[in-house]
């Protein structure tokens, strides 16, 4: 494995300029055409607490960020009392100085004193570009793979500062060259076999230019932690666009902004976390009841409460399909890889539209805040779908107190005619209470049953269209295990299942995508070819599981692997569970 | 050019006869006549209680929403779809108590639609509760020995949230109203229009009597000046927020769309695929 790939790691204070040490090693080595995955795992403060920023890279696409590490930078007590103690045996550690060190692993651990790097040609500030130049140095690139991003990166500030990062750096390469040439090169980067360009893009953000992508100008919200960098990247880009993101007072406020800006015509959305999906539930309920084209990215973090706001987990599935009353129809998408992050989103504004109902992208704290090299989206695959609007020139004339239908009943897929307010000859009404065919208040049976089926209708209609309820990966038609998972659990399956294989177990692989309404069918296929079913999940509660127990008769014994410790699922472990259950 | 009638759609309300909701009603439908409106060029969106049935109740576009949320809904549909005259309404519960937090924030961003709150002081479609507008020592349901709780005062809170406009109308004057909901409309931001709309079933302490007999119009106060925020306070304070016609306006503090730029670009009603320079602009930032 070691030869195919590096995994290298810094951790110290926030505050230390980790982050952008993480970046900036990231996007130069993007640039050279290595795939990488990137995660920061943080606490919530506002300064200080330690931060670390983990970087796999490797020749071919990686999903997920192992345990271990080849390289580790350490500027803080906590990486070398913790992270250090991950670390590959034949691995490096590369220790601040001024920290003691009391470290008692196999890894070789050396010294260097980065303050006093950095300070001698720029200040101490950028001890983290001197950590880059050591790394730089140890992976055997050079100052000229670097350069052009330190640029980038610090232009804005003057070429003062760039040519003082640019000094920085290159004492830093000097130092490990100079004081420690065993290290020089000495864990070289995979051999490229062939070069393609990628976007290196963060989930949130992935999200957030999928819905840019797919037309939507309008999003309201209230920041919260793992989603407020979809709104943050809104902000910078609707403007100049002739949108707008509006941070508003609480999360009803913000879905519900989006829910008339939605009925309104814009493609408008949300984006949030558990606590303020709670909040949402009500306008969750009015958008399915008004047949309007909400969309809202949810990124869950640990519950139920506050919970853990910046641990990942997957305990809100329930909650994303069920937490509104009455019998609602909506569509809940769970995205799996970033790249499905931006497909799925952008996808979800077209889905709203057809089929006039709210839709959740419910992704998870790993798929929103990692971060992926990903393939530039095709832009000729992206399409618009508006579904059924009627235009003003296919409308008869009507006066007061004639009313369009817009909730006509006579649509055998149950979508009817959607009329944009402001369009001439189209007046009718709309109402969270139960309603007629114009939106009017209605208590009469007949009617509550017709409209109640034809909201439920448009589900059916969609679940039969729906291509991309599961991402497969199903070789055996006589499996000794099918593994089930969603969202970001993707990649840390398929490495396991590789691995299985590679073994001998015949092992297949489903990532449940769409999880209302739940595509039972497509999956009872792969349940059957299974003599074991494994449904891995970010939960106390095994809620994947029991929804696929609710919906598939006589459902053969699942076996839960659970993980609710607030932190991301791990290859080795992983592993280990999958061997004890098989 | 659209006459009333346009604007009837022949629905019987279900409030109760005497109700201080059909006199606004009519003063809607008289003002939106006067200003030109057609009816597919209005849209009404309202809360939950007994004035959430208003956008039920007159021919536009309507959208009757979850309760005290008919601004936060009316807000998006305004920024999305700018040529639609917007405008809310609801009760003293919708906008002063669920929805409070709503109002407050609304009036603050000053986003150009209008709002039509109808004040009964009582919680009339649940049949008698108390509202944060009862008096203290008002008797009801669920305040059996009188209220406890200071009410609200809607005009205090207007102004400190910085509203640009702030009316105050009564069910009994007709044509008044009339005028003020015109000038609320032509306001150039966020306005706000409180009515005293009594309710005749469950409130008979704030009746049209006592109404008529505490309210003082302002264009009775010697030099009333509706330009000069802490004159009118001083009004407010005094007169323990009985008045009527146009208290407050401020035309210098420019309204959300002028300030954030969707005055002069706003494409929320083209949707389309980007155009192939600006999505390759945004790719940039990911490389």
């Amino acid at each position: 494995m070691k030869s195919r790939e590096i995994t290298w790691q810094a951790g110290g204070q926030q505050g230390e300029g980790l982050e952008s040490l993480g970046e900036i090693l990231a996007s130069a080595l993007n640039h050279l055409g290595y795939e990488l995955y990137g995660f920061r795992q943080f606490s919530s403060r506002i300064k200080g607490g330690h931060t670390n920023y983990k970087l796999r890279i490797a020749a071919k696409a990686v999903g997920t960020i192992h345990k271990s590490c080849d390289l580790l930078i350490a500027l803080d007590k906590d990486t070398m009392q913790n992270e250090a103690l991950n670390i590959q045996e034949q691995g490096i550690i590369l220790v601040d100085s001024i920290l003691a060190q009391d470290y008692s692993g196999q890894a070789r651990c050396v010294a260097i004193p980065f303050k006093d790097i950095a300070q001698k040609h720029g200040s101490q500030l950028q001890k983290n570009i001197a950590a880059l130049g050591c790394t730089v140095a140890v992976l055997g690139l050079t100052e000229e793979d670097l350069e052009e991003t330190l640029r980038k990166k610090f232009i804005a500030k003057g070429a003062e500062v760039v040519a003082e990062n640019v000094a920085v750096l290159k004492a830093g390469i000097e130092y490990i060259k100079t004081e420690v040439p065993s290290l020089l090169g000495v864990l070289p980067l995979p051999e490229l076999k062939h070069k393609e360009q990628h976007l290196f893009i963060l989930g949130n953000e992935a999200m957030g230019f999928g819905a840019l992508s797919a037309g939507a100008k309008f999003m309201a919200a209230y920041p919260i932690t793992p989603a407020s960098e979809v709104m943050e990247y809104m902000v910078k880009k609707a403007r100049k666009l002739g949108g707008q993101m509006l941070q508003v007072e609480d999360e009803i406020a913000a879905c519900t902004m989006a829910t008339g800006a939605a009925y309104g015509g814009a493609r408008a959305f949300t984006a949030t976390s558990g606590p303020g999906l709670s909040l949402m539930s009500e306008t969750i309920g009015l958008a399915a009841m008004t047949e309007t084209p909400l969309v809202i990215v949810h990124s869950q973090r640990g519950g139920p409460s506050t919970g853990l706001p910046t641990k990942h987990e997957q305990s809100d599935v329930f909650a994303a399909l069920y937490n509104t009353h009455g019998d609602t129809a909506k569509i809940v998408l769970s995205p799996s890889t970033i790249e499905e992050g931006f497909y799925d989103t952008f996808e979800a504004f077209n889905l709203a539209e057809e089929y006039q109902c709210p839709v959740i992208v419910l992704a998870d704290l790993q798929l929103s805040l990692g971060k992926q090299t990903m393939l530039i989206p095709e832009y000729d695959k992206m399409e618009i779908r508006r579904g059924n609007i009627v235009e003003a020139s296919s409308l008869p004339p009507i006066k007061a107190p004639e009313y369009f239908p817009r909730y006509s009943v006579a649509q055998t897929d149950g979508i009817s005619g959607r009329i944009i307010p402001g369009t001439p000859n189209g007046i009718c009404l709309g109402t969270g209470l139960e309603h007629d065919e114009s939106g009017r208040p209605t208590e009469a049976k007949d009617m509550r049953i017709k409209q109640t089926e034809k909201r439920l209708q448009k589900m059916k209609t969609f679940l039969a269209n729906y291509k991309k309820a599961l991402a497969v990966d199903a070789p055996y038609s006589e499996a000794d295990a099918l593994v089930i998972g969603m969202t970001s659990t993707r990649s840390c399956i398929a490495e396991v299942v590789e691995i299985l294989r590679q073994e001998g177990k015949k092992i297949n692989h489903v990532q449940v995508r769409l999880l209302l309404p739940f595509p039972a069918k497509e999956l009872e296929q792969y349940i059957r070819q299974a003599k074991k079913i494994i449904v891995v999940e970010h939960n106390a509660t095994a809620q994947l599981a029991g929804l696929i127990r609710m919906h598939i008769e006589q459902c053969p014994h699942l076996e839960n692997i659970l993980q609710y410790d607030g932190d991301i699922m791990y290859t080795e472990q992983l592993l280990a569970s999958c061997k004890e259950v098989l | 050019m659209a006459v009333l009638q346009d604007f009837k759609n022949n629905v019987k309300p279900n409030w109760c006869p005497g109700c201080g909701d059909y006199a606004v009603q009519m003063a809607l439908q008289k003002a939106v006549v006067q200003l030109g409106m057609e009816p597919h060029e209005l849209a009404l969106v309202c809360g939950i209680g007994c004035s959430g049935r208003f956008s039920g109740y007159i021919y536009a576009y309507g959208m009757h929403t979850t309760h005290g949320r008919a601004l936060p809904f009316a807000q998006g549909l305004k920024l999305a779809n700018h040529k639609l005259n917007v405008i809310a309404c609801g009760g003293d519960g919708d906008g002063m108590a669920i929805g409070l937090g709503h109002t407050f924030h609304a009036i603050r961003r000053n986003i150009n639609i209008t709002y039509v709150l109808m004040d009964n002081h009582v919680y009339g479609l649940t049949k008698g509760q108390t509202s944060p507008r009862s008096d203290l020592g008002f008797k009801t349901k669920t305040t059996p020995t009188g209220n406890i709780e200071t009410p609200v005062s809607t005009l205090e809170m207007a102004l400190a949230a910085g509203a640009t406009f702030i009316g105050q109308g009564f069910s009994l004057q007709l044509q008044e109203l009339t005028d003020l909901l015109v000038a609320a409309v032509r306001h150039p931001g966020f306005s706000l229009v409180n009515v005293f709309s009594p309710c005749v079933t469950f409130n008979k302490v704030n009746t049209y009597e006592w109404f008529k007999d505490k309210l003082v119009d302002v264009k009775d106060i010697g030099g009333y000046d509706a330009g000069d925020k802490g004159a009118v306070l001083n009004h407010v304070l005094e007169h323990e927020g009985l008045l009527t016609g146009l208290l407050y306006e401020n035309l210098t503090k420019p309204s959300y769309e002028k300030i954030s730029g969707l005055a002069k670009n706003n494409q929320m009603q083209s949707v389309k695929k980007l155009a192939p320079d600006v999505f390759s602009e945004l790719l940039e930032d990911f490389y």
